[in-house]
């Protein structure tokens, strides 16, 4: 745990490493010591139903760096809507103001100055604080997860989310949904959700022998007089996006009209609020609140979207609470004769030195990591350039994966998933072993080696970018573009599958990417039963080792266009 | 292309599942789907009065579940305009049919169109068309 004291000294030591810019960090470190737990919980209590929502944290337990994405476009009827505008048309359409607490938490301006004077961001023990806050405030607060929580970290994986399953049963939520849950294999699944102290929920989760629902679609609660139904939404694509052959007796789906009945059924049974806790993603919820009518409220995960402001699409407010432990969003919901009359809301950003640790709390999360702190604390290396992977295209913690795979699996193309998890470093940093796992960590880790034509690697491009740019919000997929390593391409974005790249180029050679030719590929995250090679984090560890410390040129590799 | 079948990642098996790589196989042409849709209805039958409900994106092209429905229906046609042969499936209701709906699983070898096609009891046809991707997935998240 990071006491007062320990910020200070470290964030003098990275200012030396930096440059301090003078007057302007002065002022940021003024306006941190200006902020109090107070001023992020204060909250006028309003109405009769509180809803708290917190998704994606991905296993992330201690305080992390995140930095929110500089570019995250948007395509068809919602260009240049909420999510999809960063940076200074974030702040201007909130009218949030430059170097404020609020811009450090939700944009990338300027991060690493910023980061410096308002420190790190989430951790479970003060996400707790919050948390037991709210229900002093409001006994009865629902707190529902949104999945996306027992994958992520190092010991998340060496314990198949059993660290997660004990620390958020320490936080009793009231449901969850689920994601990467499943990629600890099914029967991990079950074996997890048998004994969890609170429903598992997804109404779009099926069988897929008898096309029966496969877990609970829904829960319904009473508060202050209130019926209360919450419906689960796993996310849609997990049998494409994510290996198939570990859960294969499941299908998933958007299935618009099953949640159409299921809203319905929520009716029947008396609910006079209908809350979807979604993983979705951002854009398919905000048309599945425009196709389905009766939704009140949509709690909006996996794409990892952090908005200060309910988007409201028609009756249906939809919140979006950001990831990693960051933030922890607050709905209060005056619910009069089966209709919301009026609502507050605060998305607050977990700053973990302004929030108070929960004792609690931090002792669980210690204990969690105890047998692991050897392996936890190993320092792989250095890194001299921030670290950062979320944005639509090439990030640099992908950049330096690409590397490594380049240069330990000697290829001359590599291929990174667009996973928009994975927390940030700073410049001056320490790699530790646990950094590394938090951007690679997962179950089917193995960096392949093979050959492949320029065909079908245009293919592959297309079909993600597809998955990322199609404008129906509904063939979305919600991950980023791959990330690429020695090869260069324009994208357009607003151009029909199979249109989008063009101009791929072999960057050690400068060549165009021969449609007929084989070309050495390495990558990760196949969702192929039985790939092979080495895990990636094994890769990027013998990189980093080998290196000693990293230094990222600035990526110019992906032209955009039409965004 | 050097790619042993043991080497090989998921895109690439993927892509061989749906047909993209290798040896392409031939794909129903515009004029087999009217040829076919021609013969049973005897023209070309306006949309609505049938619904299609089908996964936007398949999660395996082997066996895509397709449910179709036509209220007052005799017989419902599926078609597929990208397989190689685009016939699927004829239903037959009998009078004492509660419901005109059926429910099957299909093989898409790409991206494209299921097409259902209604004769009703008054002798008119219907028709209803809708997209199924058959993507290589492998990034979400």
């Amino acid at each position: 745990m990071l006491s007062r004291r320990d910020f200070l000294q470290m964030s003098i030591a990275a200012s030396a490493i930096v440059g301090a810019s003078g007057v302007g960090d002065w002022a940021r470190l003024a306006a941190r010591q200006s902020l109090t737990q107070n001023d992020l919980l204060d909250f006028e209590t309003t109405g009769n139903v509180t809803l708290i929502h917190f998704t994606d944290c991905h296993a992330q337990v201690k305080p992390v760096w995140f930095r929110e994405p500089s570019i995250n476009i948007g395509v068809g009827e919602v260009s240049g809507k909420p999510p999809h505008i960063s940076g200074k048309a974030f702040l201007d359409a909130y009218g949030l103001e430059a170097g404020s607490p609020e811009a450090y938490a939700l944009t990338s301006e300027d991060f690493v100055n910023m980061a410096q004077a308002y420190g790190r961001v989430g951790g479970m023990d003060r996400v707790s604080t919050i948390v037991k806050a709210i229900r002093a405030d409001r006994p009865g607060a629902l707190f529902l997860d949104g999945g996306d929580t027992w994958q992520g970290s190092l010991t998340s994986l060496k314990t198949e989310g059993q660290d997660m399953v004990n620390i958020m049963n320490l936080l009793r939520p009231d449901a969850m949904t689920s994601h990467w849950e499943f990629t600890y294999g099914v029967d991990r699944v079950n074996e997890i959700v048998e004994n969890l102290p609170f429903p598992f929920l997804g109404a779009n989760i099926f069988d897929n022998e008898w096309d029966e629902p496969a877990y609970e679609p829904y829960s319904m609660y009473e508060r202050n007089g209130v019926n209360i139904a919450v419906i689960g939404q796993a996310f849609p694509y997990l049998p494409i996006a994510n290996p198939r052959w570990m859960f294969p007796g499941l299908s998933f789906g958007v299935r618009e009209e099953r949640m159409r009945e299921v809203v319905a059924e929520v009716k029947d049974e008396g609910a006079d609020l209908v809350v979807v806790l979604s993983h979705n993603g951002f854009d398919v919820d905000r048309k599945m609140a425009a196709q389905v009518e009766g939704i009140d409220v949509i709690l909006a995960g996996h794409t990892h979207d952090a908005l200060p402001d309910p988007v409201v699409v028609g009756k249906t407010l939809i919140v979006a609470s950001g990831s990693h432990s960051k933030f922890v969003s607050r709905l209060d919901l005056d619910v009069q004769g089966k209709s919301v009359k009026g609502f507050n809301y605060r998305l607050i950003p977990v700053f973990a030195d302004v929030i108070a640790p929960d004792p609690e709390m931090t002792a669980l999360v210690e204990k969690e990591r105890a047998p692991f702190k050897a392996e936890l604390e190993k320092v792989v290396g250095k890194t001299d350039s921030l670290l950062y992977r979320r944005g639509n295209f090439n990030g640099t913690w992908d950049d330096l994966i690409c590397q490594a795979l380049l240069e330990e699996r000697d290829a001359d193309i590599a291929l990174s998933p667009g996973f928009r998890w994975g927390p940030s470093l700073l410049p001056g940093e320490d790699i530790t072993r646990e950094d590394i796992y938090a951007a690679t960590g997962m179950t089917y880790p193995n960096a392949y080696r093979t050959e492949m034509t320029g065909e079908m690697l245009h293919t592959i491009l297309e079909d993600v970018a597809d998955n990322l740019f199609n404008p129906d919000p509904y063939y979305q997929q919600g991950g980023d573009m791959v990330r690429v390593g020695g090869m260069g391409y324009r994208i357009d974005v607003n151009k029909p599958i199979g249109e989008r790249i063009t101009e791929m180029v072999l960057l050690k050679t400068g060549e165009k990417i021969d449609r007929d030719k084989s070309y050495v590929v390495s990558g990760w995250a196949s969702v192929n039963e039985g790939t092979e090679g080495p895990p990636i984090y094994d890769v990027v560890e013998s990189y980093v080792a080998r290196k000693g410390t990293i230094s990222l040129e600035p990526n110019t590799s992906v032209k955009v266009t039409g965004a | 292309m050097e790619m042993t079948r043991r080497d090989m990642l998921a895109f690439a098996s993927a892509l061989a599942a749906v047909g993209l790589i290798g040896i392409k196989p031939a794909e129903a042409s515009t004029e087999l789907l009217e040829e076919a849709i021609n013969k049973f209805a005897g023209g070309m039958p306006e949309s609505g009065g049938v619904s299609i409900t089908a996964p936007e994106i398949a999660e395996n092209g082997n066996t895509v579940p397709v449910e179709v429905e036509a209220p007052g229906a005799t017989d419902i046609l599926i078609l597929a305009d990208g397989n190689p042969n685009p016939d699927v499936a004829t239903m037959h209701f009998g009078k004492l049919a509660a419901e005109q709906r059926g429910a099957t699983r299909i093989r898409l070898a790409k991206t494209q169109n299921v097409v259902a096609v209604a004769k009703m009891q008054d002798g008119t046809y219907r028709m209803a068309k809708r997209e199924v991707k058959v993507t290589i997935g492998g990034c979400g998240g």
